[in-house]
């Protein structure tokens, strides 16, 4: 509460520089992912794979792919082994044919659950969920995003810019505020940085767990004081897919540390 | 469902100064906290962690309610002879976990 309580104060700070400039997008040449504001200490937790936490998830999720539900088939039995997955955690979200709309990599692996393994969704933010991510997030660790070439996704990622550039909360401030225009200064001892999501789900120190992206997202949102979108509510997605394809090209760090 | 990740070296030579590094998944539940309505969260932490070279014990911590989530502990020991290093973690609850990893001194 009272932590956040002093980002709130210090919003105030922020809100009055922001009324200064307006939103300018970052050059693709000046991209910079979060690691590259971390200590070094915090990067070489994240570099080295056996001092890396959120590698206890991916173990959890290796243990998840092959495990065979009472009925049906495992991941494994249909995918083969988990490294069949490289490349497809940077291209979501992506476009899915039967829903005519964009799916995040959390709920693609619910549509497996739900029609090809006749599970139930696993839950938002549950262990099963993140470590089955991880897992698949982890097999394309070093390769660059591509997410948001396929044309069919064009009005979704505009829909998640504009979601960006607009102001909301009681506080008044626009992701693009922070994330564009203000991303060099620090607000309450945090760098504020370029809001890639290069790196997720990520285990953030502060959480002492692992963390999707909608979850970091939420907590942008509670930070302005607006209320957040559910975790499957389309704004959601579309906002995730225009982070994707603006971070297009940078190399995929998953499973991230971050501060 | 409880992992660990080992970090010891697979080979070494005799004499060797070797870096262990461990990882061990666990909430860490300080005791200190409360839920939105009041009641306090029960402590759950480890409370010890020991490895041990071919049956003897070469490093051994005990853990507080300050320790973040998901421990690492990482030390440095002597490479010997070859063999297996053996850890266990216990805590709170009945926690019991080992993990285990062998090295081959020339
Ligand atoms: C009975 C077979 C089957 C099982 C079991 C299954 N899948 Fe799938 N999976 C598919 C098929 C088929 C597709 C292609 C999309 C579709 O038709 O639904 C797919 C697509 C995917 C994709 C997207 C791949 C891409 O290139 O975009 C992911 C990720 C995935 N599955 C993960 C999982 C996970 C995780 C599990 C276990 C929880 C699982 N699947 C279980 C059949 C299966
Ligand atoms: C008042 C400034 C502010 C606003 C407005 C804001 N954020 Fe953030 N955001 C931050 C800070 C500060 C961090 C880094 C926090 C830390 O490291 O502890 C962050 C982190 C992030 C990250 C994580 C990047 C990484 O490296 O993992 C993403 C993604 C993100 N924000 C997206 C958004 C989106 C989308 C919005 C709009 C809904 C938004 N933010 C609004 C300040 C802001």
């Amino acid at each position: 509460m009272n932590r956040l309580r002093n980002i709130s104060l210090s919003l105030l700070a922020v809100a009055a520089f922001t009324s200064l400039a307006e939103a300018a997008e970052i050059a693709p040449g000046e991209r910079r992912s979060g690691a590259s504001f971390m200590s070094v200490e915090t990067l070489a937790m994240q570099t080295d794979a056996t001092a890396n936490p959120g590698m206890l998830w991916v173990l959890d999720g290796e243990a998840l792919w092959s495990r065979k539900p009472v009925a049906g088939r495992a991941c494994a039995d249909c995918h083969g082994d988990a490294s069949s997955m490289r490349g497809v955690a940077v291209r979501y979200p992506a476009f899915d044919e039967k829903l005519n709309r964009p799916v995040d990599l959390e709920q693609r692996v619910n549509l497996c659950r739900v029609d090809h393994q006749q599970l139930p969704p696993l839950a938002d933010e549950s262990r099963d969920l993140l470590a089955l991510t991880a897992l698949i997030g982890r097999q394309s660790r070093g390769m660059p995003i591509e997410t948001g070439t396929d044309s069919r996704l064009q009005t979704f990622i505009d829909k998640g810019r504009d979601a960006f550039m607009r102001r909301q909360g009681q506080l008044n401030l626009a992701c693009t505020n922070c994330h564009d225009d203000n991303w060099d200064k620090r607000l309450a001892g945090s760098a504020i940085t370029q809001a890639h999501p290069t790196g997720y789900p990520v285990y953030r120190l502060e959480w002492q767990g692992l963390g999707s992206l909608k979850r970091r997202l939420r907590n942008c949102m509670i930070g302005v004081r607006a209320q957040p979108y559910s975790a499957d509510a389309p704004e959601m997605v579309e906002l995730e897919l225009y982070l994707m394809s603006r971070a297009r090209g940078m190399p995929s760090e998953t499973p991230a540390v971050r501060p | 469902m409880a992992s660990a990740l080992i970090n010891v070296p697979a080979t070494a030579k005799r004499g060797d100064i070797i870096e262990i590094k461990t990882l061990m998944s666990h909430i860490m539940e300080t005791g200190f906290r409360h839920t939105v309505t009041g009641e306090v969260i029960p402590r759950n932490i480890i409370t010890n962690f020991t490895c041990r070279y071919n049956g003897d014990e070469v490093f051994q911590a005990d853990l507080f309610p300050a320790f973040s989530a998901n421990p690492f502990i990482s030390f440095f020991t002597i490479a010997t002879e070859s063999g297996k290093f053996e850890f266990q973690w216990i805590g709170d609850n009945g926690f019991q976990e080992t993990a285990s990893a062998s090295i081959a001194v020339t």
